[in-house]
């Protein structure tokens, strides 16, 4: 491990990081809302850190190895953390503690969407901007970019990127130069972003609303420009294109490329972890809509069927955008929703939780556990599609459940114990470590209640749930410092 | 240029290596081993596929539409062959198809790769061994040299050697080389010293230990080597260690001209090659034996070779050798690390197959018109053939003396073919329309420019 390595990349990720304040500053002078000042020194001041962590190192030009790769993406999450804090304490029209600056900042790179803030209606158009766009920034993720935009990178790309995205599998690259994988996300990406923009437009949203919520929408993120979320605007059009656009961002990034290189859609359908991510869609919104019809939640079934269909996509894909408050929902949907979040949408793709392919796997692998016992000499192998999977894979996929759960289970219980009731501690926790960013009971819609200690636990679960544990958990294991 | 390489054994690893490394190549590497495959990509930066690479469907994946160089080299010939078939007849005409062919039994009959209408589409084989014996068959005919390197189908050779005293030009400038080789002609196109690269001007000074390349016309470089070290005699004993492919092949082409020995540890493998050896002495047994090696008088051999597939045996049992009073042994070594490590101690000469294979395959991925790449130093340095194309007064090199062509630092041209006639590059040398220049690149990197000045405006097809 070489730490004057990590230090010189961290600086330069530091640097190209700042750039992302000068947007806002734009917005700001376009709205005239008199808030570019806090923006432009968060500017000038990041720039200036990042170059002087850069500038000592600069020559230590060496390949990164698997360690640096760890190391360097969970401390630029940290430091983003940080980084992205900077302008919302430096402004003005808001007041908010390093902890709820932090807590938002985070919130909005991991694409978990949970606020702290309230009044959104009223804030500057600048800082709603700013909150949108840094959910956008992490949706792909920031490294992916950064991997995309500084070829001196090189093999070291690879490293970088298997610890920033999300899946089992991440050995599969989508062209043979990594730089060029990371362009061809990006691209992809930011082709779905304007494809959904243009379309909120032409639904009825300002162009503000539009390019916001297009940030917040692709990238599963969840922030809105105002209190009520997409429930604001009360228009089907709109709320049916984010269904649609949350949904793409929940799939897999290589099936998008691979339909955009063959012009041909068949790839999506031939897919064993899409096909689930379909089907489970279909399911829970029946399953939803059936419950609100028989309990007299909503008299007009195309209502129950509107609702349900939008918080089913919404809560899957970890977004978190509501139209209607599910907390006050009978029986067991809000519960069965919050559950729904820990499965998520596809690996590689901009959504949170613990991914379908995951479930799928351990689902497969329960079936063959039956098999096994019905004709014991059998050789069953786990397959997805029609390959078998690696036994590997399958170790790693339960190495992975056992301390997503662990986590979840230790982080509920130290929230509880800063003082939060159960049902809050529950949900907040589900809500952080699956970057849902809604939860029940006092974070329904808001964080803002919770205490400092609270938030602090929710930001670790947030970075957990987005670097899936493991990138983090290294870090703390003696074999990773061992030399 | 996008590059698909079939097979992920140890030549398929080099190339993809060697070919990662230059920045427009998108290589993707197909083989059906993923551990390989994974090992790969964790250390370059390439993109791979884990599928039989003869398979439409994997080709398909690998990108085999849009592809400009496909290079099979697995270790079946069969597969190879059908997979350059099917990649010309179901995707892609114009991709260059390269692919490894061993048995003789296929690369003898012209109807199967080089007629018109030939029975599959392959348009270079290559073969390691054959192209490993023709290496050491080369360094047994110039004994004392580490490199004999054929340019222009064997007119000019590219000789690396030794200085060492005794050598009549050592200890004197490089200028006094015309004065002693009256009448011929010869140029130094690079010197190590100490493993640094030493610029060759007129007035430096060639000592003792250097390792001098230069380029001369075949028939006069034992005249330039004695100017280097005292000439060696001709070498007349040799004992090979190792029965393989390459012993194998080595062994029947050096039999005819020298006398002979070949060790081989099989019992049932030695009784066969001693079949269809006609005067070679098959000996069964180990070739770390040292009792075997003094009963054959090992300490009166000329060269020992260790040809096993074990390049830790091959070490030990050069090693071995060269104690027990052999005068000069190879060893068979593929990593660089472990060449490295050798070659400079009791191994004279370190043999790497891939270093040797490599340049065939790098000949092809070359802008401009290159015909010839030997890759030399571990991958440091390069030796190429190039062709200047293009019109009197529009090329870069074309109608220009040598020492007006604006060549990258440490680039030398070490002489220039016409038609049948060889001309050793002199500063005013004039460069004419397809002449075939010779270059001796001490840093590979500065290749691009290299390739600039003999790339004219793109023609259709290579």
């Amino acid at each position: 491990m070489n730490l004057l390595i990590v230090q010189r990349i961290l600086g330069l990720l530091l640097m190209l990081f700042s750039l992302t304040m000068l947007p806002p500053v734009g917005v700001s002078l376009y709205f005239q809302d008199g808030n570019w000042q806090p923006f432009a020194d968060a500017f000038l001041a990041l720039l200036a850190i990042g170059a002087l962590v850069w500038w000592p190192v600069r020559k230590r030009i060496r390949e990164l190895r698997v360690r640096d790769g760890f190391l360097v993406v969970a401390l630029f999450w940290a430091v983003l953390g940080v980084a992205g804090a900077v302008p919302l304490l430096l402004s003005r029209e808001v007041e908010m503690s390093v902890t709820d600056a932090v807590f938002e900042a985070v919130s909005g790179f991991t694409t978990t969407g949970a606020t702290v803030l309230t009044g959104l209606d009223d804030m500057p158009a600048s800082l709603l901007y700013y909150r949108n766009q840094i959910e956008w920034f992490g949706g792909i993720g920031i490294v992916v970019l950064a991997v995309a935009l500084l070829p001196m990178l090189g093999v070291g790309g690879m490293q970088l990127l298997r610890a920033e995205t999300p899946g089992p599998v991440k050995d599969t690259k989508l062209t043979p130069r990594i730089t060029e994988t990371a362009k061809v996300l990006w691209l992809i990406y930011v082709g779905l972003t304007a494809a959904c923009a243009a379309a909120f437009w032409l639904a009825g949203m300002t162009p503000f609303d539009a390019i916001t919520h297009s940030f917040s929408t692709v990238s599963t993120g969840g922030h809105s420009t105002h209190d009520a979320s997409i429930g604001y605007f009360n228009n089907i059009a709109i709320e049916l294109i984010a269904v649609i656009f949350m949904f793409v961002g929940g799939v897999n990034f290589s099936l998008h490329f691979l339909a955009w290189r063959q012009r041909n859609f068949i790839n999506y359908f031939r897919d064993p972890e899409f096909k689930a991510y379909v089907w489970l869609l279909v399911v829970s919104t029946v399953l939803y809509a059936t419950v609100l019809c028989l309990t007299k939640k909503f008299d007009d079934p195309g209502t129950a069927l509107r609702i349900s269909l939008f918080q089913a996509v919404s809560m899957q894909t970890s977004s978190g955008f509501v139209t209607d408050n599910f907390s006050h929902w009978p029986g067991a949907l809000p519960v069965l929703m919050m559950l729904s979040t820990f499965i998520g949408g596809c690996a590689g793709s901009t959504s949170g939780g613990m991914k379908v392919v995951r479930w799928l796997l351990m689902w497969k692998q329960g079936q063959r556990e039956v098999t096994q016992l019905v004709h014991p000499s059998a050789e069953v192998p786990v397959k997805l599609g029609r390959k078998a999977i690696d036994k590997r894979v399958i170790d790693a996929v339960w190495g992975f459940f056992a301390v997503y759960v662990a986590s979840y289970g230790a982080l509920m219980v130290l929230l509880i114990a800063v003082g939060e009731d159960q049902i809050t501690a529950f949900s907040a926790i589900a809500a952080c470590i699956n970057n849902t960013g809604t939860g029940l009971g006092e974070v329904a819609s808001n964080f803002k209640t919770l205490n400092d200690s609270g938030k602090w636990i929710c930001v670790l679960a947030m970075l957990l749930g987005r670097l899936e544990v493991f990138p983090l958990l290294v870090l703390i294991s003696p074999t990773f410092w061992r030399r | 240029m996008k590059i698909i390489i079939l097979g992920a054994g140890q030549v398929g690893r080099t190339a993809a290596y060697s070919l990662a490394r230059e920045e427009d190549n998108q290589v993707t590497v197909v083989d059906v081993n993923d551990d390989l495959l994974r090992d790969l990509q964790d250390r370059i930066d390439i993109r791979t596929l884990v599928g039989n690479g003869a398979y439409p469907s994997t080709l398909e994946a690998a990108g085999a539409k849009d592809c400009d160089i496909f290079i099979a080299l697995t270790n079946s010939d069969e597969v190879n062959m059908v997979a350059c078939q099917v990649m010309r007849n179901m995707f892609n005409k114009d991709a260059t198809r390269i692919a490894r062919i061993r048995a003789a039994e296929y690369t003898r009959h012209d109807k199967l790769f080089r007629d018109e209408d030939r029975a599959f589409a392959v348009d270079v084989t290559i073969s390691p061994e054959q192209l490993v014996t023709d290496h050491v068959v080369r360094l047994i005919e110039y004994p004392g040299a580490l490199q004999v390197l054929d340019f222009a189908d064997g007119r000019v050779r590219l000789v690396g050697v030794k200085a060492l005293q005794g050598g009549a030009l050592v200890g004197q400038q490089l200028k006094q080389l015309p004065t002693h080789i009256e009448g011929r002609d010869a140029r130094v196109a690079a010197i190590y010293r100490n493993g640094r690269s030493v610029k060759p001007h007129g007035e430096t000074v060639i000592e003792h230990g250097d390792e001098v390349f230069f380029v001369a016309a075949r028939e006069d470089i034992r005249l330039v080597m004695n100017e280097m070290q005292r000439l060696e005699d001709p070498v007349r004993r040799i004992v090979i260690a190792g029965g393989g492919n390459i012993g194998f092949q080595l062994a029947q082409q050096l039999e005819v001209k020298h006398q002979v020995k070949l060790i081989e540890r099989d019992q049932r493998r030695a009784r066969r090659i001693s079949e269809q050896l006609n005067n070679t002495i098959v000996l069964n047994g180990d070739a770390a034996d040292e009792e075997l090696l003094l009963e054959e008088n090992i300490d009166s051999a000329d060269v020992f070779i260790a040809m096993t597939n074990a390049e830790e045996a091959n070490i030990l049992s050069a090693m071995l050798a060269k104690r027990l009073g052999c005068h000069k042994v190879m060893a068979l070594i593929n990593r660089p690390a472990y060449a490295e490590l050798m070659e400079s101690g009791t191994i004279d000469v370190a043999l790497s197959p891939q270093q040797v294979t490599i340049g065939s395959l790098l000949a092809h991925v070359r802008r401009g018109d290159v015909v010839r790449v030997h890759s030399l130093r571990r991958g440091a340095a390069e030796a190429i053939e190039a062709i200047a194309h293009g019109i009197q007064g529009e090329g870069r090199v074309i109608g220009k003396r040598v020492e007006d062509i604006p060549l990258p630092e440490g680039t030398t041209i070490g002489a220039v073919v016409r038609g049948d006639e060889v001309l050793i590059a002199h500063h005013d040398t004039l460069i004419q329309r397809d002449d075939h220049v010779i270059l001796f690149l001490t840093d590979r990197r500065h290749i691009e420019i290299v390739e600039k000045l003999f790339d004219v405006p793109r023609r259709t097809g290579r």
